[in-house]
Parts: structure tokens; C-alpha cells; sequence
């Protein structure tokens, strides 16, 4: 990476070396800027868990978390990431233990035919975290901090991950898939998310 | 896509130096907008300065008790600020309503104001489009054109501006700063876009290589009752069809102030300045509030295939100052 503060933009080369952290491990790798972190990962690095879909940040399948927040690696060139703690979805399970929305994605069938679905639990495992935090979102009615915040009933949930599409149609699993995760995370007693699933 | 050089910005004065010495060069923010238009050969940039390592990432009170934006704050972090939730929170339903979780997190405040159209003959390098090439013609004005202008358009461009945050941040009057080589500036985001004209291909008042470095929102007391309101062809993750933003403040039945702003409307985000002059001490009715819709969409000049957004607008301004106002949008019709 070239990094600059000076007055001395010399001919800029088009490759440089970097350094990627991703899922705990640090990659070195020479890239062409041109290089997509999606492509980086698939085609340089054989983590091909993510997937390329539209490859025009339309879709999700490529979603990853950046610095622990959900993004698609399709419109994130690699030299920009250098630095950021990238986790793709080979890297949520602790373990041989699978994270909790993987293994409800397992339980009530989240998915058909696969292909979306690391990039859909790798937004749910964001979404959870972001309602958790007690970020609105545009099915939210009242996003004053008073109002507190909302209950992540199936609207709120099928709203958050509208940025993921499933062609297969999986939706009715997934929106129950997420409500379980979270109900997990937030404890069993959170009637909220259960509700949603149920509700779903 | 062509090759490019990358440097990665650490402070303002470089990055501005940076593009000051190359005018093939961009800045790179979250890069939703830049990386795909980069990928369709809409741009082809020779450089990027990554601007998103620049500390302009904070939201902090801005003097005279309004609220200073950096420029590098994600989409994501301003909507869920809490002050901008409490005193503006139009503008975070606006973001909201805006991109997908993903796009959000990586998207800037800056970038979003310069973002580009995204009619599909500008995206599309095999169709003429006077804003991406000056001259060639506009296949818009006698084609697909049902998401287009309806307001301030000319014959050489109907483009819109796809913004939902500027749509509130222009009903705010918000203030752009720049920083050039010669040094900084400022410029309301009233004036920010400039007309379309003969040139849709100039898009903004920014001199060139001017880097934004931040938003300042004013103090506005009307605005922590606001309203933003989106209509699009799906529930969600789509651009606007038609969109308002609407602050307003009632007391004993008459608008004491009110403001008011239209998206997907024109080239840039559309402040409704027309209606806010019939309402103010005007009755908070229906009637009212549809009397002032239509005045401010006398100027409309729809196209043969968008004259629907007329209507949807005038009701579309009506909902949403009735729903403020707390009285029923009946009565109008």
C-alpha cells in the first residue's frame, strides 16, 4: 500500500503488496488494484466460501464483515482493505462449534439451494449485532434514542436483510433462522425474537 | 477496467495535493458508486486517493449549536447517531430507507452527495448520454424515462439525483465544506448542484479537485419533528420513484414553520421552497397542505412516460405533512 502525505505524487504503479487479516490469519499477497477483495479471496486465496453473484453490490452473495461490519466484497477493492480485520464466513464458527446462526440456518432450513447463503449468514451474524446496539432501521417507527429500541419483529428482520437476495425463495426460513439466532444471543427469555419467529 | 494507481490518504492537504496534481485522479470513499461505475468503464480513473483513513469520521457539535458531519462518517454511523435521531430524524429514516446494511456500513457522507445518476443510459457506455459524453445526445428525453425528471430538467439531460440523505440534509439547509489546494471553502447544499442547462456534465459548484471534508447541519427546532418518505417499486433496497422529507411545526392549527424537500424528482435533491412559502401561517389542513403541493408542482414538466410522479407527489407531500400535522389526508381529496 502507498500511503501519502507529501507533494510528490510519482508515477503511480498499478500493483502493489499487501497484507489482508483475514479471519484471524494474515495473507501476503501481490495485487493488481484492479483486484475486488471478493476476487481476492476466491481466486488468490482459495477461500471460497463467499460467493460472486452480481458482482455489482446488488445481491449480498459476497457479503463479509469488515471490522466486524457487513459489506459487500464485491465493491471493496483489496489494496483498500489492508488493514480492516475482514471475517468471511469460514471464519464465524468458533471452532468446530458453528456460530448460532449457522446452525439455526441448519436447523429450519435457511437456504435451498445455497449459493447466497454465506453471504446471508454473514449479514444475519451484522444484523444481530446492529439491533443489539439499538440501531433503527426504515420499517422503525419511532428512531428516537427515547423510543428505545425497536422489538426485531419479522418486518424488522426481512427489512435489515433486504440487501441479501435469495433466488430460490428461502426467505420464510431465513427470517425464522435470524429470529432464532438472536433470541439465542439475547437469551432464551427474549420473547421479542421469538415472536418473530413465529410470526415468520 | 483500466489499470490505476492507489494511495491511501493520511491527512487532508495530501489527499488534496494528491488530486491537485493529477486530474485523472478521483477520491476513493466507500467506493459503492466509484467501484461499480469503474467496473462499467462509466469512469476510468488513473489514480485513486483513498480518502476513508482521513480523520473526518466524527460527528460533533458545530458552533451556533448545530451539528458538523465529517465527511467519512458511513451512512451507517450518521443514521444511528443519536443526536441526529433526536434532532433531525428525517434524516436518519432517509439513510435508511437508502442502499442495503452492506452498502450503508461502507458508504460516505461525502460520497453520497457525489454520487451519480443512475439512469440506465448514463450507465450504460454504449448508449449516447450528454452528462458522460458532453454533446452525444440524450435517448432519456424520447425513451425509458419513467423514473425521471419532473422539475428543473432540460432537453439535454432528465436525469435524477438518487440521493435520500441529501434530500433531507437540503430540507435542513445544510452546508457543504471543501477543502482545495488554495484552501477551504464552503457552499449551502441548496447551491451545491448546479443547473442542468446545456451542460448536465458539470454536476456541482465544487471547484475542481475540491475535497468535501464535512456537512454542517444548522440548528433547525422544527426538524426534530420531521418526516422522511420513500416510494419505490419494491418494499425495500431501491432507489426512490419519488421520496419527501418534511418538517413541520403547528401551533393552534396554523404551520408556524415548515420544511420540505422532494428526491427523485430533478437533478438534485429538490427543496420545495414554493409550498413552504403558501403554508407558512397558512391552516395545517389537508386542503392547505394540497394547495401547497401543487403550487410548488406548477413548474413540473413531465415527460410522455412520467407524468404519474405529479400525482404522486402532490400525495405523496400531502401524506406526510398531514401525517406530522396529526390530521387526516381525506379531506383533501
Amino acid at each position: 500500500m502507498a500511503t501519502s502525505s507529501s507533494l510528490s505524487p510519482s508515477p503511480s504503479p498499478t500493483h502493489s503488496t499487501i497484507t489482508l487479516n483475514i479471519n484471524g490469519e494474515k495473507h501476503t499477497l501481490p495485487v493488481d488494484h484492479r483486484t475486488t477483495l471478493l476476487d481476492a479471496l476466491r481466486e488468490r486465496l482459495e477461500l471460497t466460501g463467499t460467493k460472486k453473484g452480481c458482482d455489482q453490490g446488488q445481491c449480498g452473495a459476497c457479503t463479509v464483515l469488515l471490522d466486524g461490519r457487513r459489506a459487500v466484497s464485491c465493491l471493496q477493492l483489496a489494496v483498500a482493505a489492508e488493514g480492516r480485520e475482514i471475517t468471511t464466513v469460514e471464519g464465524v464458527a468458533e471452532g468446530e462449534r458453528l456460530h448460532p446462526v449457522q446452525q439455526a440456518f441448519l436447523d429450519l432450513d435457511g437456504y435451498q439451494c445455497g449459493y447466497c447463503t454465506p453471504g446471508q449468514i454473514c449479514s444475519a451474524v451484522a444484523v444481530i449485532e446492529e439491533h443489539a446496539a439499538g440501531w433503527p432501521s426504515a420499517v422503525t417507527d419511532d428512531v428516537r434514542p427515547e423510543a428505545g429500541p425497536p422489538p426485531l419483529t419479522a418486518d424488522e428482520i426481512r427489512e435489515r436483510m433486504s440487501g441479501n437476495l435469495c433466488r430460490c425463495g428461502a426467505y420464510v426460513s431465513i427470517v425464522q433462522a435470524v429470529a432464532r439466532a438472536a433470541a439465542t444471543r439475547a437469551g432464551e427469555g427474549d420473547d421479542s425474537a421469538e415472536s418473530a419467529e413465529a410470526a415468520a | 477496467m483500466r489499470e490505476f494507481g492507489y494511495q491511501r490518504a493520511v491527512d487532508v492537504s495530501g489527499a488534496v495535493a494528491l488530486l491537485d496534481a493529477d486530474p485523472d485522479a478521483r477520491f476513493l470513499g466507500g467506493g459503492t458508486n466509484l467501484v461499480d461505475l469503474m467496473k462499467t468503464g462509466v469512469e476510468r480513473p488513473a489514480r485513486l486517493v483513498d480518502v476513508t483513513a482521513l480523520p473526518l469520521d466524527r460527528i460533533e457539535p458545530a458552533d451556533g449549536g448545530g451539528l458538523r458531519i465529517g465527511a467519512t462518517v458511513t451512512n451507517s454511523d450518521l443514521a444511528a447517531h443519536p443526536e441526529i435521531r433526536r434532532r433531525y430524524p428525517a434524516l436518519t429514516q432517509a439513510v435508511l430507507a437508502g442502499a442495503s446494511g452492506q452498502l450503508r456500513n461502507m458508504a460516505t457522507v461525502g460520497g453520497n452527495l457525489l454520487q451519480r445518476t443512475r439512469c440506465g443510459y448514463f450507465t450504460d457506455v454504449t448508449q449516447p448520454c450528454n452528462k458522460r459524453t458532453p454533446g452525444s445526445g440524450c435517448p432519456a428525453v424520447g425513451g425509458e424515462h419513467h423514473n425521471h425528471a419532473i422539475l428543473g430538467a432540460s432537453g439535454h439531460c432528465v436525469a435524477v439525483h438518487p440521493s435520500d440523505m441529501g434530500v433531507a440534509l437540503t430540507a435542513f439547509d445544510a452546508v457543504v465544506s471543501y477543502e482545495t489546494a488554495d484552501g477551504p471553502g464552503e457552499l449551502p447544499l441548496a447551491d451545491l448542484y448546479l443547473p442542468v442547462g446545456d451542460t448536465p456534465h458539470r454536476e456541482t459548484a465544487l471547484p475542481p479537485g475540491a475535497l468535501i471534508t464535512g456537512v454542517t447541519l444548522p440548528p433547525v427546532p422544527v426538524a426534530a419533528h420531521s418526516r422522511y418518505r420513500k416510494v419505490r417499486e419494491r418494499a425495500s433496497y431501491a432507489f426512490a420513484i419519488g421520496s419527501v422529507a418534511a418538517a413541520l411545526d403547528v401551533q393552534d392549527g396554523v404551520v408556524r414553520d415548515v420544511r420540505l424537500a422532494c428526491g427523485a424528482v430533478a437533478s438534485r435533491p429538490w427543496r420545495a421552497r414554493t409550498a413552504e412559502r403558501v403554508l407558512t401561517s397558512a391552516p395545517a389542513d389537508a386542503a392547505a397542505f394540497a394547495a401547497a403541493a401543487d403550487a410548488e408542482l406548477a413548474a413540473a414538466r413531465p415527460l410522455p412516460r412520467n407524468g404519474y410522479k405529479v400525482t404522486l407527489m402532490r400525495n405523496l407531500m400531502v401524506a406526510v405533512l398531514s401525517e406530522l400535522a396529526g390530521v387526516a389526508k381525506e379531506a383533501a381529496r
